[in-house]
């Protein structure tokens, strides 16, 4: 399948989602559970699609661990976003030598 | 201003007599606007360096996501234009990599961007009078985590100059970043662009760790996801990767939806 029709996907449906509440709903959701469920899912979706992709975002199951290390010590300490990224990084670059 | 305060009074005695807004006031009022709405959309702008800084180095690790996935740099680039999302695209690099079906692509993109209806929600409540159907047509494109948060934190209604600002700077950081990202992912050296392949993931552990550590139930949602997610990968191997995610977020936003009910109106 065409790269160009996945991308038309792509961006249709999140561009939807985007359009739809800002454009036709007026009034917070009543709904206790749909909002609560709604608050967990960014959290739900990221833990999910980190653990354990992480592990096998550098080709090398070391030097991944050790960014991933660095990353939790640093975001344990609410560390700006990029400094906790660019750290992984840099860790899983150094480990690189070490191994 | 040159009109001087003399067209200001003669406006308005014309306003005071025929009790309804007069020609001159509009045209007054549209000089004034002009120069209110560019210094609401350099303000957004200002507002929007940061969110674009950190833009460019996450998209720069996902252009080497996008090409070590088997994507043109033109592809990845056409992605970042056109969905402005970090976890979204990533996991619509997977779908695309691994050949899935478009229903699948459809899928995760919903279950993953569906925060972005809620922040819509949200916004919808913050919105200025001059916000009207076309701007909200427009504005919506830029509806991010990053934006979202800085919007939220205004004090002021929210403008269309101001969030068109906003939206046109981070946009920015984030094509050039995933360009640069793709087209430099072949020059670098695979130590380098091997390191660069965390970049996306660590910032996730960035959103998900801090608010874990102050909430049980955040912990909790983002525990369940992760040991589904472990189970699906190792055990449910037939599980697709997009549908995997969908599967592991919604059983464990549903479970802390139920367990842990949120109590604040729009406490996202």
């Amino acid at each position: 399948m065409s790269v160009a029709v996945y991308i038309a996907v792509m961006a249709l449906v999140t561009y939807l989602i985007r359009v739809v509440p800002m454009t036709c709903l007026r009034r917070p959701i009543r709904s206790r559970f749909l909002r609560s469920f709604l608050y967990y899912i960014p959290y739900a979706v990221l833990s999910a699609m980190t653990i354990p992709a992480i592990f096998y975002s550098t080709g090398s199951l070391l030097t991944a661990c050790a960014g991933t290390a660095v990353a939790l010590v640093l975001a344990f300490f609410d560390l700006p976003l990029i400094v906790v990224a660019l750290a992984a990084s840099l860790a899983a670059y150094l480990m690189h030598f070490l191994v | 201003m040159r009109t001087g305060p003399f067209l200001r009074e003669g406006v308005c005695l014309r306003f005071d007599i025929r009790g309804k807004i007069c020609y001159n006031r509009l045209s007054l009022y549209r000089r004034d606007v002009s120069i209110d709405l560019r210094s609401a959309f350099f303000k957004g702008t200002a507002h929007g360096i940061p969110i674009a800084l950190g833009y460019f180095s996450v998209s720069f690790g996902f252009g080497i996501l996008a090409v070590r996935a088997g994507l043109s740099v033109g592809e990845a680039a056409a992605i970042s234009v056109t969905n402005l999302t970090s976890a979204g695209q990533a996991a619509g690099v997977d779908v695309i990599a691994s050949g899935g079906t478009l229903l699948e692509m459809a899928l995760v993109q919903l279950t993953i961007n569906l925060r972005y209806a809620l922040m819509g929600l949200s916004l919808t409540q913050k919105l200025d009078d001059s916000f009207t159907l076309p701007h909200r047509f427009l504005a919506s494109y830029g509806i991010t985590d990053e934006i979202f948060a800085v919007c939220s934190a205004q004090k002021d209604k929210l403008t269309p100059p101001y969030m068109y600002g906003m939206i046109l700077i981070a946009t920015l950081g984030w094509v050039l970043g995933t360009v640069l990202g793709a087209a430099a992912g072949r020059l670098l050296p695979e130590s380098i662009s091997d390191a660069m392949g965390i970049v996306l993931y660590g910032m996730f552990l960035a959103i998900i760790i801090p608010p874990s550590r102050k909430s049980r139930s955040v912990l909790f949602a983002v525990a369940a996801a992760a040991l589904l997610s472990i189970l699906m990968r190792y055990v449910f191997t037939a599980v697709s990767g997009g549908f995997a995610i969908i599967l592991c977020a919604v059983i464990a936003a549903a479970a802390a939806a139920w367990l842990f009910p949120v109590k604040e109106e729009g406490a996202a």
